[in-house]
């Protein structure tokens, strides 16, 4: 039972940190019709400008992580946006997926030209100290990382349903046309979307990469799974996105405990095909139609 | 009168142009994993050579001749080394330093012998000796020799019923898993968890549970140095109580930098280490790497310089720059550290390119390695 609820705890808090993810994957989704397959490289690039600000800039950890995160909404989401998307996206959504392919690969390339190929430590927020929790030992890191992410979940949340903005950027997911007839700004709506997409990218960096290390490919593996638990969840509900991080993240753990070591990569595969042939809208998301 | 003079010309132009070849440098390939999963290791071995290049060029080269080293990256993929190797042998490469990962040297050797070129690895899986391959050497021992001599320490020191093994799958990890499953069945261990991870795995939550609830006395850890570390933040994230024993890499200086207070207690056998600082050459090594590149120096920066240093030796051993005859050279080849001072410890090949020298059981102590016994060769 111990075991069982160490590798579910386990499961969760890392799960929490790919349903960040995968929630960016929705809100760009949502904003401009567009898969960022960047989304791993955007949870990468912050830790090495945390890295920067501790060893180059010699600042404390707090005003680096706080340099990192204003960094990442700068580069991640306005320059994202005004550099990549808008510039592209009439061009077709096709175009701006590759682009975000070259993109992806420009950010991966370029932190292993400037920072090295090899993985770096990175500051833990909280200490790996082990409490005792349910029978089962987990740090507190687990659990900062498990409440802190669930948290800013509950807060997207309250702000995108509770507040002005908020029902603003949903209107201009749902038609833009019609938002901007109403009398919304479009454009700032998507910007938000962009802005709040790179303060979680930077925040599930901040929180994964004291685990992960930090290293200029750890953004494959992370998009590529962020990117099925969007779908797996349901790509157009941020808590669609929620439940597919949280259950790859607990599927994982539990496979690579019970099954098999072996093929627990495999799992987040097996899930999306399963999904795509029996729930294609995704766990928690709704049917969409489009016109050919 | 003029055949004098032409016969004077021909024996000044002659010599001329011996003195020249005389300066040609002798080009050698470094081909080894400097991005990719083994970077950590490929780097530090890269720049081992570069001490040792810069001090064999300073002591008039090999057999007069400076070196000068070319680099390539494997990007730690077998089949880019296999190709690197015929490309360094295509530019004139007179031996070949590098790889460290065993998936890549089984792959690529068999290039450097088609060649016969001499070829000095950082692989340490068994298999690598066990083809009959005459070309290849290795720069420590394999893990057939290395982890037979942690056994007393699982035995006598701890005292182990019952062990785990965490071992990373690939062909360095299940080269030192299965070794070490055998030397467990000899002296009666039970082997009581088996948990195999990937390489550039990221997360160790289930690896680690497993192991936890496993029951063993100790846990034996077979991993890459990033992957080492990881699994190392894991333990003590979900308070791993028992010791963990690794062979080589889980002490390694870059282990110990990626996992912090992580890599407190951890214990490994290894065949060279920095730390060993009573024996002479070691210590002006790592005065030196570190002076030079501002870090400490793995035990893959020692076994790169020790490599280049065996190229010289045996070449000059042999007299000239012949692949064949230095590999038939090489077999049951010693060189002592009186005469051959650059080999850092008494060193010796079998027929089969395998290794042995002293080697050294170390444990992380206040974020360092410190050498708590020695272990004669075998």
């Amino acid at each position: 039972m111990s075991q069982f609820m160490q590798v579910f705890l386990s499961g969760l808090a890392t799960g929490s940190i790919y349903a960040l993810v995968a929630i960016g994957f929705t809100l760009v989704w949502q904003a401009a019709q567009t898969v960022n397959f960047a989304q791993g490289e955007f949870v990468m690039v912050p830790a090495f400008f945390v890295l920067v600000g501790l060893h180059v800039l010699h600042l404390p950890l707090w005003m680096a992580l706080a340099m990192a995160m204003v960094l990442s909404i700068l580069v991640l989401g306005l320059l994202f946006k005004k550099l990549v998307v808008e510039p592209i996206l009439p061009s077709g959504g096709i175009s701006l997926i590759i682009a975000t392919m070259a993109l992806g690969i420009l950010l991966k390339e370029s932190v292993k030209e400037f920072y090295g190929a090899e993985a770096q430590p990175f500051p833990a927020i909280v200490p790996h100290d082990p409490i005792n929790l349910f029978g089962a030992v987990v740090s507190m890191q687990d659990l900062m990382n498990l409440f802190l992410s669930l948290g800013i979940v509950v807060l997207l949340t309250l702000f995108l349903n509770r507040t002005r903005t908020g029902r603003c950027m949903q209107a201009t997911a749902q038609n833009p046309a019609v938002a901007e007839i109403l009398g919304v700004d479009v454009k700032r709506m998507i910007l938000y979307a962009f802005l709040i997409n790179a303060a979680l990218a930077a925040l599930a960096s901040f929180l994964i990469t004291p685990v992960y290390l930090a290293k200029f490919s750890n953004g494959e593996t992370l998009g590529l799974i962020a990117f099925i638990a969007a779908i797996v969840g349901g790509f157009n509900q941020i808590r669609g996105a929620l439940a597919g991080g949280l259950l790859i993240g607990v599927l994982d753990n539990l496979t690579a405990t019970y099954v098999t070591a072996e093929y627990r990569a495999a799992l987040p595969l097996v899930l999306l095909i399963a999904i795509i042939l029996l729930r294609p809208q995704g766990l928690l998301g709704t049917s969409e139609g489009r016109t050919v | 009168m003029k055949i004098r003079t032409f016969l004077a010309a021909t024996t000044a132009i002659l010599a001329s142009l011996g003195a020249a070849q005389a300066q040609d440098p002798v080009k050698i390939g470094i081909v080894v994993e400097l991005s990719g999963a083994g970077a950590p290791s490929g780097t530090n071995w890269r720049d081992g050579i570069r001490i040792a290049v810069e001090e064999i060029n300073a002591d008039g080269g090999i057999l007069g001749r400076p070196v000068a080293t070319t680099e390539y990256d494997t990007q730690t993929d077998p089949q880019v080394s296999r190709a690197l190797v015929q490309k360094a042998i295509d530019e004139g490469a007179y031996a070949i330093w590098g790889t460290i990962y065993s998936g890549s040297t089984l792959v690529n050797m068999l290039v450097a012998q088609q060649n016969e070129v001499p070829q000095f690895v950082g692989s340490e899986a068994p298999a690598i000796v066990e083809k009959g391959n005459p070309f290849v050497f290795r720069t420590s021992s394999g893990a057939q020799k290395g982890v037979p001599a942690l056994v007393p320490y699982f035995t006598d020191t701890l005292g182990a019923k019952k062990v785990g093994i965490a071992w990373v799958n690939n062909e360095f990890g299940k080269g030192g898993r299965d070794v070490f499953a055998a030397e467990m069945a000899k002296v009666g261990i039970e082997v009581v968890a088996d948990v195999a991870s990937e390489q550039a795995q990221t997360d160790y939550a289930a690896d680690v549970a497993r192991l936890k609830d496993s029951g063993a006395d100790a846990v034996f850890v077979y991993m890459n140095q990033e992957e080492s570390a990881r699994f190392l933040i894991e333990a003590r994230k979900q308070g791993l109580s028992m010791p963990l024993v690794g062979e080589v890499t889980l002490t390694e200086a870059k282990v110990i930098e990626l996992a912090g207070a992580a890599a407190e207690g951890a214990i490994a056998h290894v065949g060279l280490t920095a730390t060993a600082t009573e024996i002479e050459g070691i210590a002006q090594f790592a005065a030196k790497f570190e002076e030079t590149f501002k870090r400490r120096p793995t035990h893959d920066a020692i076994k790169g310089y020790v490599g280049a240093w065996a190229t010289k030796y045996v070449t000059e051993l042999v007299g000239e720059f012949d692949g064949a005859a230095f590999a038939e050279k090489m077999k049951n080849l010693c060189l002592d550290v009186a005469e051959h001072p650059h080999m850092l410890l008494d060193t010796c090949w079998d027929d089969r390119g395998e290794m042995s020298r002293p080697s050294f059981m170390v444990q992380v102590r206040d974020g360092s390695p410190v050498v708590i016994g020695t272990v004669p060769a075998n």
